[in-house]
């Protein structure tokens, strides 16, 4: 704990920031739905981590709530992702985002 | 308040429902229950501001500007579910979907009536989870597929920036209760640090997407054609209406001075939306893709009443824009909805052909709304149109004025296109599309509510 308080914020936010750019690029260059799935999950993670950090900043728990929060929000989404995924391989028997290209311009 | 306890007990009620085999009643008392919402809502409407936020522990507050959106959307959604009463009454899974649009239209009253940031995100997530779902109801259809993972990946990615701009935003101020950041933000010794900048600039990224607005509208257009007519009109409307309501309570309760600050994003904003809503959907010919597109440029128009936030008439100006936009499309959306399944689920331009003909009532609605979109007078997308132009001139932007008025110029060619394909061409199956009772008094009174709402103005002062 005493390491743990020892870090100051500044390194948080850098980290946070760079989880959450990895999240972004992989999102933006990835092609595999679960890949893209889970790293929308990096982003959201590493806002959670980001808001325990400033959380203990203020010292205000409000933060700490609010990442229960997105915790459940984040699981409901992926159930539901997870479902569309699965209907989706069932009908073309592949999870890669370029095989769906009915709708275009 | 009562309006999210009624329809959030009424999608539980649904719920239970199915389990003790009473599926007959349930589309009946779902109506019954909206339209008491709504009896509610109006005997309650003088008592705005009645509960303050100190009851719900500082999360939403029923002030007049909640109140008028909460309305707004309960009476959307009884609309709604009147128009698409065929989408639940013939299959299977109905109360699944009557319980996730119940929810939903829970999450968009979390939205309009917000006081924290923690409930923007809840409200954001419990309209768009259901959404989510609805999109892909089509199970077998992979435009539909496809729609539901587009809708999902982008929709969730959006949420992660605007937890992250929350986020950061509380790393700044400390707060998430938005009469804080208000406070703080308007105080002499706050400094505007790059922080805050980019954790406002990732909110409004966030929400420009959750209202389509260009250049974060890429998924609109793809969702609205593959999704269910009826689920398209949901998102245009509802969806629609709600968020941009979420994006203004964003600027009138947390950041009112920024936005001077941030106007050159908002330049950016309405100035694609305007242009590429309007110009691309010259090129369509699919139905769908092509409301899609005019509702994109319909949010230019609604993003100037957050531009011109200090004017007094700019609350006044979006609630009658939405509420005139809303009921045109639904109107738009329930002739396309018709007329489609009429011609077993094409909703290609061509469909259109020759619907004067084939059924008067239908050709005419259409015609209204369309003219009303493309803000001809005396329809209500014309006083729309206006006062947000008004406001906008007074504001001192006139060549954004000049920008607005030559972009819907443009959208006057391709609603006219699918006019003059409804009276002059030909089509080739001449048979009279039959229409039940419910279908034509609903027409008619879209109608009706699409001529007269915009003439003596209380819609425009009820703010």
């Amino acid at each position: 704990m005493e390491i743990i308080k020892g870090v100051p914020l500044t390194s948080y936010i850098l980290l946070c920031s760079m989880l959450f750019s990895i999240g972004v690029l992989g999102v933006l260059y990835r092609r595999n739905a679960l890949v893209i799935f889970m790293c929308i999950e990096l982003m959201l993670n590493s806002v959670n981590l980001l808001l325990v950090a400033f959380s203990r900043y203020y010292s205000d728990s409000n933060a700490q709530v609010f990442v229960f929060f997105i915790m459940a929000v984040a699981a409901a989404e992926v159930s539901v992702g997870l479902a569309i995924l699965m209907m989706i391989y069932r009908n073309t028997k592949t999870t890669d985002i370029d095989a769906l290209n009915k709708l275009k311009f | 308040m009562n309006e999210i306890i009624i329809v959030a007990s009424l999608g539980i009620l649904t719920l239970l429902a199915e389990i003790f085999n009473f599926k007959k009643l349930i589309l009946p008392l779902v109506v019954a229950g909206l339209a008491a919402n709504i009896v509610v809502g109006i005997m309650e409407f003088d008592l705005a501001s009645y509960y303050n936020d100190a009851d719900t522990l500082r999360m939403i507050e029923s002030d007049l500007y909640a109140k008028c959106f909460m309305m707004l959307l309960s009476i959307i959604a009884l609309v709604w579910v009147l128009v698409n009463y065929n989408f639940f009454s013939d299959e299977t899974n109905q109360t699944d979907h009557l319980a996730l649009i119940l929810f939903a239209i829970v999450g968009g009253f979390c939205m309009v009536a917000y006081t924290n940031f923690v409930m923007l995100f809840l409200g954001i997530e419990i309209l768009s989870i259901p959404m989510y779902v609805l999109a892909g109801s089509n199970k077998r259809s992979l435009r539909s597929n496809e729609a539901t993972l587009k809708y999902f990946l982008m929709g969730s990615f959006a949420t992660g920036i605007l937890l992250f701009g929350i986020t950061l935003i509380y790393g700044s101020i400390g707060s998430f209760y938005v009469y804080d950041v208000r406070m703080k933000t308007a105080s002499v010794d706050f400094t505007i640090t790059p922080m805050f900048t980019i954790g406002v600039v990732m909110l409004i990224a966030a929400m420009a997407f959750k209202v389509s607005s260009a250049p974060f509208h890429f998924w609109a257009p793809d969702v609205y054609s593959g999704s269910p007519t009826s689920v398209t009109s949901f998102m245009a409307t509802f969806v629609k209406t709600a968020a941009i309501a979420a994006f203004m309570r964003l600027f009138i309760t947390a950041f009112p001075t920024a936005i001077e600050s941030y106007k050159n994003v908002f330049f950016i904003l309405i100035i694609a939306s305007l242009f590429i809503g309007n110009i691309i959907a010259v090129f369509q010919t699919n139905a769908k893709r092509l409301l899609a597109y005019s509702s994109i440029s319909h949010v230019g128009f609604m993003l100037l009443a957050l531009l011109c936030l200090s004017e007094a008439t700019s609350l006044k100006s979006l609630f009658f824009y939405t509420t005139a936009y809303s009921f045109t499309t639904l109107a738009a959306f329930l002739v396309l909805k018709i007329v489609s399944e009429n011609a077993s689920g094409d909703d290609d331009i061509s469909v259109f052909n020759g619907l004067a003909q084939r059924n008067p009532l239908l050709a005419g609605t259409m015609t209204i709304a369309l003219l009303s979109m493309a803000g001809i007078p005396p329809l209500s997308g014309f006083f729309a149109k206006y006062n947000m132009l008004f406001m906008a001139l007074n504001h001192g932007y006139l060549w954004l004025v000049i920008i607005a008025i030559l972009a819907s110029l443009v959208g006057v060619y391709y609603y006219f296109k699918i006019i003059i394909a409804m009276f002059t061409r030909n089509s080739t199956d001449s048979t009279a599309i039959p229409l039940s009772l419910l279908q034509k008094s609903l027409l008619v009174l879209l109608m009706l509510i699409i001529i007269t709402i915009g003439w003596n103005g209380w819609v425009f002062n009820l703010i």
